[in-house]
This record gives structure tokens, C-alpha cells and sequence, in this order.
């Protein structure tokens, strides 16, 4: 099972050349379901032994412990829960949920759909006219930041700070000392500082202030579980103002040009618009906006398969890969809106499972649906369309659609 | 004739009969037409109306926030079946292939089904049981009944018995703000399902939501009022309550009686099959034509050593009923076993309590991930070294990993730490009730001395 024979795939896979389409590239990793890398980490790209790791109480989310300090981790602060383990990431992801819901917050996000529905229609409405859009700048980006900002707490107006911070951050997620310049990392480092400081300002004139927006309502809770410190408050905002956003824009581009691409599935949403909810986890399955989860680690040693992965290893999991692997989806490589028994790992699985997936995927449904009721006869101008740099949260840089 | 032609002729215009409309008779009945089979289908069920689900009787229903009868099982499929309904099954004759209904009926068959299922013990002393307040929960009369019960606001709730039911139950009647005492014979609630050391936190989990609970005591009597009204509880400790509402939750009968003398293998644990839900005869040969599915199936296990083992367990239900059909609508080459793990689930004072496994089937039991204190955590079971089950205390995400070590007779204590690992996790023995509360008397008797004429009749004394 273990091998280094092919070492050059996930090189090829991260390389940005690759973005457009990673599937075949998956496909090749996917004959060594566990493949120890020349750097001694491990990749995993399999369905199975994806969902058994991803389930493993040994797989560690917490980068301190691995053996060879990462990189990226220096010099930021306390970790948000996505980067922690139990019981200190339950109890973080505990006191967060209690506001955004069930049981406490029942309603929440179907709440919002109103919101949602209108912020869309209002996105339309600024370039129906337009022969020709950028779905990325005009819609799928402007869509989720103007919903995290309104949930959280965050001025909209805000935005241009914020989103280069934010980048910066995305930037150095997956950086590699081989082949990044130092730069990449030390913008990353001080973007997160830089950002951690604005949310901190943020916090600091909400204490004592009922209020409806998230940021307010962590300020001042006290569950059962106590209260969360300024400090955890801004890793959270952090961490849900990035995830918020920088996750949905790509599921939605992905998405338009999934439909794009399959004019038949655009036009039979049209006529049914129930067909939105399946499709979107079919998109979550075919297009994941988060292809990989980059650093984990082996907090003792974890036997996947016939690979025993030693303790403190890097293990780097390979979500989109596990989302096309044959032995577990039918005709993985096909588009099938109305897929049963789609069981995909774009959200991940086991306790990290995304925090916000029930908003993403509300909001996807809204977008696409807006989108294609609206558009008239779309076309796409280049396929495929540029790619971000980042093969670990991947989409389009821009989606250029011309109205007939 | 070939037993491929047979077989397809039986999928064509073949008669099924499944005896128990419940969850498992339904699923059996969905199964067998999502295979293709296409003869006809007679469902048979002692309860007048539709199929319904039975875990919310206890929890949604008695909180009234589903109605008694909203809790039909959706269906999968039309199975455009022959209902009869409102009427016993009274005896299975397998020389002629028939079924025999309480009116005197008569249904032939092909291929049956047995999905009988348990029902409720019922409080021993048929006076006491009659008294107005005093409730079983097994139907959804049953359920109704006692949902009215609670919602009068009585007094006091007595609940006999600490099992799964019965704590269910007393969590019901905490949250509504109810005084209850619950009565166990065992050393603590959940005692008998999950051992000694997560029967302890139970205990805690109770007294902590206020329960006046009493253990290692047993009801003697229920005493009522001229009006013929439950008013007080006797306990063999010389201890009284008064309580206007008591419910009986002393675990389950097996509805084999019906059965006795069909000649297959059947008994107060069940009616015994294989792995693949073909039922014994009374001599342990396994039949060709009879299957048994759910609660009232008693089947070996691979796992645990071949054990015959019988599960009143939702999941169990739906996986027995769908392997039953497949097979008999398969050729021997073709048929599955039922091999997976068992798994339940239960909710009360809110806390979320999950199993994989056999818990039973154990010698040792540790901590693995969590706290105690916290009712947040994954406790592992052993036996002889290595993990035959896991329970977790709202930390059920983590249960596939255990169900994999299970299944792959991984080694116990799990060896390898994880970042949740209590720092003095020792395994505990695991000490369940003494088998004297398991004990039965003999049920069957051998006779003969050839090969040829060795068989077994059943014994009349058992209950």
C-alpha cells in the first residue's frame, strides 16, 4: 500500500497548472490509497480509508503536534477549533453553536433565506443589463461576504481591508518551503495579525451591548459551558469570517460553471427548481470547493489500510480525490444532479465536519437559482476559466459568462 | 427441474407471507419487491392500522410533542400487499405450508416470514396491572394512554425497571417537571445493558435531574383505592411511595408462542436461525423455506464467537428484515450473511447514549476518550483482549472508528493514545447482574439413539 514510487503526482497536483482539472491527477493517486511522500509525510486520496481516518480519534487537528514544526503555524495565536482537538475543540465549537443552531438557535440560517434571497436579486439586478459578467466579482464573491458580514457583526464597508488580509492569509495556507518564496508566509503571518487586530476592535465596543450579530452574542453568553475569552472570540470570528466566505464563493462559481458546462442540468433547473438541493451536494461531491485538508497529524502511531503512520507524521488528506474514487461513487467522473446515496466529503466528516454547512449550502442553492432564473441564455467566454492559486480551496479566479 | 427454475418461478408469481406488520415485516416487504420479486404478499399483524415506528413512544410522544399516531414508518416503496390485520397469527403448520390465524384462517405460503417481534412484560399480578394508572409502553395506545397520563400533572411517577424504557421515561417526566422515583432490582440503572461502571454514571445522571431512585430493591405491590386507582408502591425494603401513575418497564416477551408447536426452534430468547435469517427446526437444522427477522430472531454472530444473539434494536430490525428478503429470493450461492455490528441508541436527561457492539459480551470496560464527570465520553469494551463494543456519552462521532476496531478484533485497552485520553484510564471489570437473572430452565429434550432417529421435543414447563 505504502509506497514513494510516484512522488511527482501530488507535486503535479499543487502545481498550478493542474488547477483547471486535478481529477485525473487524483485518479493516478488514488492507486496508492496511502502514499508516504519523500518529506515522510502521507497522503491519503481513497474514500474509505479517508472516512476511517477522518473518523480516527489518533488523527490530530492540532499542527503542534507534529514532529517537524510547521511552518505557518509560528507566530500565530491561540488556535481556532478548527485547528484543536477535543475536548477543547468541542467545547469552542459547542459555545459558538449555541448562536448560530439547534438547539439553542433553532432557525437560524432558514431564517435567513430572505435575506439571502433578496441580497441575490439585488447582485442581479446590478448587471442584468450587462452583456458580459464576471460571475466571481459580480456575484460569487460580493454574495457570501455581504451574509458573513451581516452575521457576524462586520462592516461590509469594510470589505477592501479585510479582503486583502484575507487573501494573504488563503496564500499561505498551503505553503511550501521548497518552493515558496519566504514572503508568501511572513504576508501570511502578518495578515493574520493584522486581521486578529481589526476583529479585535470589533469585539472591544460589543461587551455589554445586547445585540443580534454573532460577534455581540459571544461577547456576552454565558452558557454551561462558561464563557469564551476575548481571545477565543477573535480566533472564532477569524476563523468563520474566512471559512464563511472564502469556501462558498468557489462552490458557487464552481457551480455556475458546472451548469455551464452541462446546459442540459441548467435548463432542467430552471423548469424544476427542486432539483437545487440534490444538486448542490452532487457539486459538493464533483467540484468541492475544499480539495484538501493539508495538515493533519498522527497523534500516535495510526494503522490505515496495511500503512502504519507513525506518530507525529504530516498526514495530508485529499478530500475531492475520496469524492471521485469509483469503488465507492458510481460513474464517480459523471455530473448527476439527482445522485442517490451521495455520501460526499466536501463538508469532511467525523467532528470537524463544517461548522457552516447548512448556511453554505442555503446559500448555494439561493445563488444558483437566482442565477439561472435570471440569466438569459448565459454562454461561458473561456473554458476553462483561470484558477486561483490555491489547490487546496480551489476556483476560479474569474467566470466570464456573455448573455445571448 | 432445475432450483434456478424453481427459484425464478418463485419471483414471478411466488406466495410470501410475513407474519408482524412492524418495522421489520414493512422493510422485509419493501426489500422483497425492490429485489423483483413480484408474486403476491401478505402481511399479517396482530394490531389494527399502518406499520409505526417505536423509539419516539418513549421519548417525542410522551413529551406530546408528536401525537401517538404520528409515528407511521414512511415507505420506501408500494408493496402492493394483501393486509391482514387485527388478528393474530395462532400457528405456523410446516407439513402443509400453511399459517393458521386466531379467527381459524388458514394462509398458505411459499416462503414466510416470522417479524413477531416483543411485547411488553406486563406487571405480574393481573389485579395490580389492572388498576387505573398503571402503564406498559410497547403500542402506541400504550403511549397515548400514559401521554395523558403525564400531561394530567399526577402527583408522583413510578417507574419499574431502569433499563432503556424506564430511564427514558423518568427523563420524560423530569423535563416536565414531575416527581418520580424510579424502583431497579439491578445495583443502578442501565445496569444490565451496559455494566457496572456506566450504570454508576447513570445513577448519578438520575439523582443529578432529581430522580428519587432506588436500586437493589424490587416493587412487592401496587395498591389502589376503592376506585380501583393506583395510590401507593410497596417496596420489599419495607419502603412505601405514593404515586398516581406507575409504568412498567421491565423489558420484553418474545412473541413465539404462536409457535410452539410448528417444530422449529423457538423459545423464551426467540426464535433461533442462521446468519442469513433461515430459521432452525426444533433439531437445529436449518430450514429452506421459513425466516425470522428483528427482535424475534436469535442468530450466531461471527464476532462474538458464534453466540446466538437476539437484539431489540432498530437498526437490527431493518438489517435482518432486508438480508431476509435478499435471500429468499436468492439461490444458495447468492445469499448474504448478517454480519454487521449492532448499534442503538437512546436519549434521556439530555444526554445522547450511543452503543456499537455487544456490551454484554465483555470482561473489562476503560475510559477511552473524555471525561465521566463531564458525561462526555467514549467507554471501550473488552473481552480477553480485545475490543468487542464501545458506548459513548455524547461523543458519538467518534463510534465508526470503534466499530472498525470491532471489527477487526483490534487489541484491548486500545494501545495507541489520543489527544482526549483521560490520564488515568484503567479498564475496570466490567460486572454485569449474575447469570442466576439470565437462567432459564431447559427447554427441549433429546431422544433417540441412531443417527436416523435422533430428535429433539420441547419441554412444556417453560414459561
Amino acid at each position: 500500500m505504502t509506497t514513494t514510487e510516484r512522488p511527482d503526482t501530488l507535486r503535479r497536483i499543487l502545481d498550478h497548472s493542474s488547477r483547471a482539472d486535478p481529477y485525473p491527477l487524483y485518479a493516478e493517486l488514488r492507486r496508492t490509497p496511502v502514499a508516504l511522500q519523500e518529506d515522510g509525510s502521507y497522503v491519503i486520496s481513497t474514500y474509505r480509508e479517508l472516512t476511517g481516518i477522518l473518523h480516527d480519534p489518533r488523527l490530530s487537528s492540532d499542527v503542534r503536534n507534529l514532529a517537524r514544526p510547521m511552518a505557518a503555524v509560528e507566530g500565530r495565536a491561540t488556535p481556532s477549533f478548527i485547528n484543536l482537538d477535543p475536548p477543547e475543540h468541542d467545547r469552542l465549537r459547542r459555545l459558538a453553536m449555541r448562536h448560530f443552531g439547534p438547539p439553542h438557535t433553532p432557525g437560524l440560517v432558514s431564517g435567513m433565506e430572505p435575506g439571502l434571497t433578496a441580497t441575490v436579486s439585488g447582485l442581479i439586478d446590478g448587471f442584468a443589463d450587462e452583456q458580459r459578467i464576471d460571475i466571481v466579482d459580480e456575484f460569487a464573491y460580493p454574495f457570501p461576504v455581504t451574509v458573513i458580514c451581516r452575521l457576524l457583526g462586520v462592516p461590509r464597508e469594510d470589505e477592501p481591508r479585510f479582503h486583502v488580509w484575507v487573501n494573504a492569509i488563503i496564500e499561505s495556507i498551503d505553503y511550501d518551503p521548497r518552493t515558496d518564496p519566504q514572503e508568501k508566509l511572513d504576508n501570511g503571518v502578518q495578515a493574520t495579525k493584522d486581521l486578529r487586530e481589526y476583529l479585535g476592535g470589533l469585539l472591544e465596543v460589543r461587551h455589554g451591548h445586547p445585540g443580534d450579530d454573532l460577534l455581540t452574542r459571544l461577547a456576552n453568553d454565558d452558557g454551561p459551558d462558561g464563557r469564551m475569552t476575548d481571545e477565543e472570540i477573535i480566533s472564532t470570528a477569524n476563523l468563520l469570517l474566512i471559512a464563511g466566505h472564502e469556501t462558498t464563493v468557489n462552490l458557487i462559481a464552481n457551480g455556475m460553471l458546472t451548469l455551464l458546462r452541462h446546459p442540459e442540468v441548467l435548463r432542467r433547473l430552471r423548469a424544476e427548481p427542486g432539483l437545487v438541493v440534490p444538486l448542490v451536494e452532487e457539486l459538493l461531491r464533483y467540484e468541492p470547493p475544499v480539495q484538501i485538508i493539508p495538515w493533519r497529524a498522527a497523534y500516535s502511531d495510526i494503522t490505515v489500510g496495511d500503512t502504519v503512520i507513525p506518530k507525529g507524521s504530516q498526514i495530508m488528506l485529499m478530500l475531492a480525490s475520496g469524492s471521485r474514487d469509483p469503488d465507492r461513487f458510481e460513474d464517480p467522473d459523471r455530473f448527476a444532479p439527482d445522485r442517490q446515496d451521495n455520501q460526499h466529503l466536501g463538508f469532511g466528516s467525523g467532528v470537524h465536519l463544517c461548522f457552516g454547512g447548512p448556511l453554505a449550502r442555503l446559500e448555494t442553492q439561493i445563488a444558483l437559482t437566482g442565477l439561472v432564473r435570471r440569466l438569459e441564455r448565459p454562454g461561458l467566454v473561456a473554458d476553462p476559466p483561470p484558477y486561483r492559486p490555491s489547490p487546496v480551496l480551489r476556483g476560479p479566479l474569474h467566470l466570464h459568462v456573455e448573455q445571448g | 427441474m432445475s432450483s434456478a427454475h424453481t427459484l425464478r418461478r418463485f419471483r414471478r408469481d411466488g406466495r410470501v407471507v410475513i407474519v408482524g406488520a412492524s418495522l421489520a415485516g414493512l422493510r422485509a416487504a419493501e426489500a422483497l419487491r425492490g429485489e423483483g420479486f413480484t408474486g403476491s404478499l401478505t402481511m399479517i399483524g396482530d394490531e389494527l392500522g399502518e406499520p409505526y415506528d417505536r423509539p419516539p413512544l418513549s421519548k417525542q410522544v410522551l413529551t406530546g410533542w408528536v401525537p401517538a399516531d404520528g409515528t407511521t414508518l414512511p415507505r420506501r416503496r408500494g408493496i402492493d400487499a394483501e393486509w391482514l390485520l387485527g388478528v393474530p397469527a395462532d400457528g405456523l403448520d410446516l407439513a402443509a405450508d400453511q399459517v393458521r390465524l386466531a379467527d381459524g384462517r388458514r394462509i398458505p405460503f411459499d416462503r414466510m416470514l416470522i417479524a413477531t417481534g416483543v411485547r411488553a412484560r406486563p406487571w405480574p399480578v393481573e389485579a395490580e396491572a389492572a388498576l387505573d394508572g398503571v402503564f406498559v409502553v410497547r403500542t402506541r395506545e400504550d403511549a397515548a394512554g400514559l401521554q395523558r397520563a403525564i400531561a394530567a400533572g399526577p402527583s408522583r411517577v413510578l417507574i419499574i425497571g431502569a433499563g432503556f424504557t424506564g430511564s427514558e421515561i423518568a427523563s420524560v417526566c423530569r423535563e416536565r417537571g414531575l416527581p418520580v422515583t424510579v424502583a431497579e432490582l439491578g445495583p443502578a440503572p442501565l445496569v444490565g445493558g451496559l455494566g457496572a461502571m456506566i450504570g454508576e454514571v447513570a445513577a448519578d445522571m438520575q439523582r443529578a435531574h432529581g430522580v428519587d431512585l432506588r436500586c437493589g430493591v424490587k416493587v412487592t405491590r401496587l395498591e389502589g383505592d376503592a376506585q380501583g386507582r393506583l395510590r401507593r408502591a410497596h417496596f420489599s425494603d419495607g419502603g412505601t411511595v405514593d404515586a398516581e401513575v406507575a409504568v412498567v418497564a421491565l423489558g420484553g416477551i418474545r412473541n413465539t408462542e404462536w409457535l410452539r408447536d410448528s417444530g422449529l426452534a423457538v423459545g423464551v430468547w426467540g426464535v433461533a436461525c442462521d446468519a442469513g435469517c433461515r430459521a432452525f427446526d426444533l433439531n437445529g437444522l436449518v430450514t429452506d423455506d421459513i425466516f425470522v427477522a428483528g427482535d424475534v430472531a436469535r442468530s450466531p454472530n461471527p464476532i462474538y464467537e458464534y453466540r446466538f444473539i437476539s437484539l431489540e434494536h432498530w437498526a437490527n430490525a431493518v438489517e435482518q428484515a432486508e438480508i431476509a428478503a435478499h435471500n429468499m429470493v436468492s439461490t444458495q450461492a447468492d445469499r448474504w450473511p448478517h454480519l454487521s455490528i449492532p448499534a442503538f441508541w437512546s436519549i434521556q436527561f439530555g444526554v445522547n447514549i450511543k452503543s456499537v457492539g455487544v456490551p454484554t459480551y465483555a470482561d473489562e470496560v476503560v475510559v477511552a476518550q473524555g471525561s465521566v464527570s463531564d458525561r462526555r465520553f467514549v467507554a471501550a469494551y473488552g473481552y480477553q483482549g480485545r475490543v468487542t463494543a464501545a458506548v459513548s456519552f455524547n461523543n458519538a462521532k467518534w463510534l465508526d472508528h470503534y466499530r472498525r476496531l470491532i471489527e477487526t478484533a483490534a487489541p484491548f485497552p486500545p494501545p495507541c493514545p489520543t489527544p482526549d485520553q483521560p490520564a488515568d484510564a484503567k479498564p475496570v471489570p466490567v460486572d454485569f447482574p449474575g447469570p442466576t437473572l439470565l437462567a432459564q430452565g431447559a427447554t427441549v429434550v433429546v431422544t433417540g439413539h441412531d443417527p436416523g432417529e435422533r430428535r429433539v421435543t420441547v419441554m412444556r414447563q417453560h414459561r
